[in-house]
């Protein structure tokens, strides 16, 4: 791990993975949208909507995931000061704030045809939401502390706390009485998916998956050049008004 | 110790602490964060007329009856242990019948009758083609919600 | 072909899934790209004005 948090290392590694990336997600994406729109059934008892699925599921898998990628690298910028698992964190935030919104809008989609209501404040969307929130709240700091040192602690202290939130989610619906159905994929008896249905779906969770590396390597790579930006800028301004400190004495002595 | 395997040992501990006060505060609010009650619930434990709740379970098959042409329905809600009836005068969702899980959101009357406000339908976890299901059906095997 | 379209009936519901899903990521993705491409620039800029700036350090006078 110590050998990839050299970001030059890491500019040149990203470089080389970034087009596998992009190209594996466009084409897992058509491959998927294909097959989900034109060749899956329809289900027995929610008909057509069940496409709905294809993009809801996937979104929802990498909402969390997402989350759970930024807090693994907040405790690691924290614990070990690695540079780069602060850039992780922050660049996976926006990504993971669009993985949420996106499944809570098709779940909205998905439940009025279905539930026949937009939204209930049950255990499972409420704790979506709240997600959200934290996503949207982690972004922020980041935006608000001047300081990228404080700034990088505050949200990574964030991030670690709203953690508590993603079991939560996942659990939801075993713990409480909910609208939203339990599992159908990760569940103790297996999928509760007919494979001409789960296939598909598969299929559009690795191309989300694909989605997030690309759009995370791209953002990392921004994130450096920020940095070294920000460095250099400030290195200027030390430079014009003079290199080293002076004693206090000797700068207003200067004028 | 090193000041790194600290901030290791303060993130852990921080993280185990945080999960236990939430698991502590959530046992604490279980009655409160109750989406619906099962029809056990209400017959076992009793609910306050005109207090507004929701009640989830299973349309009890030959239960569904309509009146005033249609735009009445009655039926009755069970967990399969117990049963309470429900009054709906509103739109349905697409997949209320018979067998199909509901949650409805009303008061309980006088009568010990569900006036419901809204009924909303729950849905299980299984996805499968319409062949697949028919076939499960035939062969006895159909553990899911009626169709 | 308008079979497919009408998606059972729930037209209203899915397409606009599809659609609000794409919207949103590509415009992340676009986003992203613009600000690495920015970014990228702006830092050759600054690369280039620091070679050309090669003056002596007298900060003394």
């Amino acid at each position: 791990m110590h050998r990839f948090a050299n970001p030059t290392r890491f500019m040149r590694l990203s470089a080389r993975i970034l087009p596998w990336a992009a190209g594996l997600a466009l084409v897992l994406t058509l491959a998927g949208l294909v097959w989900g729109l034109g060749y899956a059934p329809p289900d027995y008892q929610q008909g057509d909507t069940v496409r709905i699925m294809f993009v809801h599921v996937p979104a929802a898998w990498m909402a969390m995931f997402s989350y759970t990628f930024m807090a693994v690298a907040s405790a690691t910028a924290l614990i070990w000061k690695h540079p780069l698992a602060d850039f992780s964190a922050k660049a996976a935030a926006p990504i993971g704030a669009c993985f949420t919104f996106i499944a809570l809008v098709t779940g909205s989609l998905w439940g009025q045809p279905m539930w026949g209501t937009w939204w209930v404040w049950d255990a499972r969307l409420t704790s979506v939401l709240v997600l959200f929130f934290l996503y949207l709240g982690y972004m922020a700091l980041w935006q608000a502390i001047e300081d990228p040192q404080k700034a990088s602690r505050a949200a990574a202290i964030l991030a670690l706390v709203g953690f508590v939130n993603v079991p939560i989610i996942k659990f939801s619906v075993d713990w409480w009485y909910t609208l939203h159905q339990p599992a159908s994929v990760l569940r103790l008896d297996g999928p509760a998916i007919h494979p001409s249905i789960l296939w598909p779906l598969l299929v559009m969770a690795l191309a989300f998956k694909a989605y997030f590396v690309t759009v995370l390597l791209v953002r990392i790579r921004s994130e450096i050049n920020l940095r070294k930006i920000r460095a250099m800028q400030q290195a200027r301004i030390a430079e014009e008004v003079g290199f080293a400190a002076p004693p206090a004495a000797e700068i207003t002595g200067r004028t | 110790m090193t000041r790194k395997r600290r901030r290791l040992y303060f993130v852990l501990a921080g993280m185990v602490t945080l999960g236990l006060a939430t698991t502590l505060v959530l046992i604490a609010f279980q009655d409160n964060l109750v989406f619906f009650y099962s029809p056990s619930d209400v017959v076992e434990k009793g609910v306050e007329p005109d207090r507004r709740f929701r009640i989830g379970g299973l349309v009890e098959e030959n239960s569904v009856t309509r009146t005033d042409g249609d735009i009445t329905v009655a039926f009755r809600v069970t967990d399969q242990v117990h049963a309470v009836p429900v009054v709906f005068r509103g739109l349905l969702p697409d997949l209320f019948r018979e067998g199909q899980g509901i949650v409805a959101e009303g008061t309980l009357n006088g009568q010990g009758v569900f006036v419901a406000s809204e009924v909303l339908a729950k849905h299980d976890e299984n996805y499968m083609p319409p062949e697949v299901a028919d076939a499960l059906k035939r062969a006895g095997q159909w553990q899911g919600e009626e169709k | 072909m308008s079979e497919f379209l009408a998606m059972g009936g729930y037209a209203a519901f899915v397409w606009p899934s599809y659609l609000i899903a794409a919207i949103v990521m590509l415009g992340l993705l676009v986003v992203s790209v613009r600000t690495w491409r920015d970014s990228k620039s702006t830092l050759e800029k600054l690369q280039d004005g620091r070679r050309d700036r090669r003056r002596p350090r007298d900060g003394a006078t």
